[in-house]
């Protein structure tokens, strides 16, 4: 064969090759693209039939072909807002102490532990949650709480094992392995002068923290704890063995109620017609919450870390 | 810290006192979780266990897991199968051409995939192959699982394939060699040890799932063939929830002792990736 032909043989190789890993990169979009596309033609009856109402209705009763998801919606931001409430300061105290306080020495051991939090299968959360946590919760914190706040609307009793707070707890514990990797993430770029600085002008561990790494790392840490909200929201096994499983709309987080992700599983096989569409339904509403809050938090993350590392 | 003034060292130590209980805060609930299930679980455990398929009623003593062990391994390879090489050659071209807007936007979208709920992927396999089929399966069930274990071995797989160094690449394409054989003799090779880890810690974010396998694999009381991927399919996470749900003791032990092998299991995967890639670090550096 000749020299030249060979090269050009080479080269076409090349570029099929070139357009062969192209096409499965571009696969990761269709894949996207398709869930979205094929749930939504899966749930357009029920979308259809009750346009806004689907996300504005109260009432989910299945028997009388009946469905709005406000309740499941209200559950599945209340559950994540108690988990961000109680994982946050806490992701953040670990993630300050693992990137600038910590010992050399100790910091991969713990860096491992704090994953391994997050290797733990949901069904092991919940499990562990039903019938070690719940009980002891519910003696111990709710029952008092309610008996002591009981006159805060957010605290009224009687209180439930099963209820937004128990699943809350639950979800806090589960997200604070990645507040906590992204947070360290970011404010591990914080630059050295910065702190350097601060201590040489006599500041404290705690005053170094808060002057020259804290606002640096701010950005990021907003975009961690909107991911950690995202993926509380999405949460489904464990809450759905904690939360209680009743549609409504209360003031007091001590009540049993229900989260868009835990209706679905809780459901779907007892479900037909209708009912299915609907559940369906629930899911791509679900996905378009947790994609909104996805994309703003890796747009905050990807930006705090660009800003940081130039 | 003579000169420190009173407040400002009591800032500090309530700093201090708040980084260390924050940690405690994770790793109280790691050491409870672990040890609960290893106290509740290892008194169930014996051969039967690992070896029977799990009795007719709730309230029967006895019995196993291992139509769900066995489910749980038969899907878990599938899904590695069809992930692996769509994840990598994804990888392959972020690492190898992986400039401009398409392979930002590919970028962006893998890291917002790993954040879609994993029941949302259930609901999607089951409009997209149950639905069309008409019945639930062991297949519909791994693909499910594929699709989770997608971003995060697309992603994984980047960031090895961009440490392997640019010498090496370089010297190969000084040589003659083309890029794709460059990409398969050279660049994939170096990064072998360093796939591996970031196919173990997909697997094992798949093996643990429940939500994508309620309604895609379904669950079966019998035990399947290891090439029978057309029948519904049990799988230890189903197994463990369901016997959680149940209320009945006789079950609930099963579940501890089903959480028991589910999570020696993932942590095996997990701690073994991690050996496997503290070991390569060692040797490049």
């Amino acid at each position: 064969m000749l020299r030249a032909d060979r090269t050009r043989l080479a080269r076409s190789a090349d570029r099929c090759f070139q357009v062969l890993v192209t096409t499965f990169a571009a696969l990761v979009l269709v894949v996207l693209g398709l869930m979205l596309a094929r749930t939504t033609y899966t749930a357009w009856p029920v979308f259809h039939r009750f346009g806004l109402d689907f996300v504005k209705g109260r009432d989910w009763a299945p028997s009388r072909d009946v469905f709005g998801a406000l309740p499941f919606i209200f559950g599945t931001v209340v559950t994540s807002l108690i988990a961000i409430v109680l994982a946050v300061p806490v992701s953040v105290g670990i993630a300050l102490y693992l990137t600038e306080v910590a010992p050399a020495r100790t910091r991969r051991p713990l860096v491992y532990l704090v994953e391994l939090l997050a290797a733990i299968p949901s069904v092991v959360f919940g499990l562990w949650g039903l019938i070690v946590l719940l009980p002891r919760l519910q003696d111990h914190v709710w029952t008092p709480l309610s008996a002591k706040l009981g006159f805060i609307p957010l605290f009224a009793g009687p209180s439930y094992g099963q209820s937004f707070a128990t699943a809350g707890v639950i979800l806090a514990i589960m997200i604070v392995p990645i507040v906590t990797a992204i947070s360290r993430e970011v404010i591990a770029l914080v630059p050295h002068e910065h702190k350097e600085a601060a201590l040489a002008l006599g500041a404290t561990r705690w005053e170094v923290l808060r002057l020259a790494v804290l606002p640096y790392a701010r950005a990021g840490i907003i975009g961690s704890v909107m991911l950690g909200f995202g993926r509380a929201v999405g949460e489904t096994i464990a809450v759905a063995l904690v939360i209680g499983g009743s549609p409504q709309i209360t003031a007091s987080i001590l009540q049993p109620g229900y989260t868009i992700a835990s209706v679905i599983a809780n459901q779907f096989n007892e479900a037909t017609g209708i009912h299915i569409q609907a559940l369906v339904g629930l899911g791509v509403v679900l996905f378009a919450i947790t994609i909104l809050i996805n994309v703003a938090g890796r747009l905050f993350v990807w930006r705090a870390a660009r800003g940081l590392a130039s | 810290m003579s000169g420190v003034s009173g407040r400002r060292r009591v800032a500090d130590r309530v700093a201090s006192v708040w980084m260390l209980g924050s940690v405690l805060c994770a790793l109280v609930p790691l050491a409870f979780i672990l040890g609960y299930v290893a106290y509740k679980g290892a008194g169930l455990i014996s051969w039967t266990f690992l070896s029977q398929s799990e009795p007719f009623s709730f309230t029967e003593r006895g019995g196993g897991f291992w139509n769900g062990i066995k489910g749980t391994l038969k899907l878990i390879t599938v899904a590695t199968l069809v992930s692996a090489p769509v994840g990598i050659l994804a990888a392959v071209y972020l690492s190898e051409y992986g400039r401009g807007r398409f392979a930002t936007a590919v970028r962006f979208v893998t890291d917002v995939m790993t954040g879609v709920p994993s029941i949302f992927v259930g609901v999607f396999i089951y409009s997209l192959i149950v639905l069309e089929t008409g019945h639930f399966s062991a297949w519909s069930g791994a693909l499910a699982l594929a699709v989770l274990m997608l971003p995060i071995v697309t992603r994984g797989a980047e960031e090895v394939l961009k440490l392997v160094p640019r010498e090496l690449r370089e010297a190969s394409l000084a040589l003659g060699v083309p890029h794709w054989r460059t990409v398969f003799r050279i660049v994939l090779p170096t990064a072998a040890s360093g796939l591996v880890t970031a196919l173990m810690l997909a697997v094992a974010r798949a093996a643990g799932e429940t939500a994508p396998l309620l309604f895609t694999s379904f669950g079966n009381r019998f035990v399947t063939g290891w090439t029978d991927f057309n029948q519904p399919d049990s799988a230890l996470p189903l197994l463990i929830f369901r016997d959680a749900r149940s209320a009945y003791s006789t079950a609930q032990e099963r579940a501890w002792a089903g959480a028991l092998v589910l999570i020696a299991l993932v942590l095996v995967l997990t701690i073994a990736a991690r050996f496997i890639a503290t070991r390569r670090s060692v040797r490049t550096v």
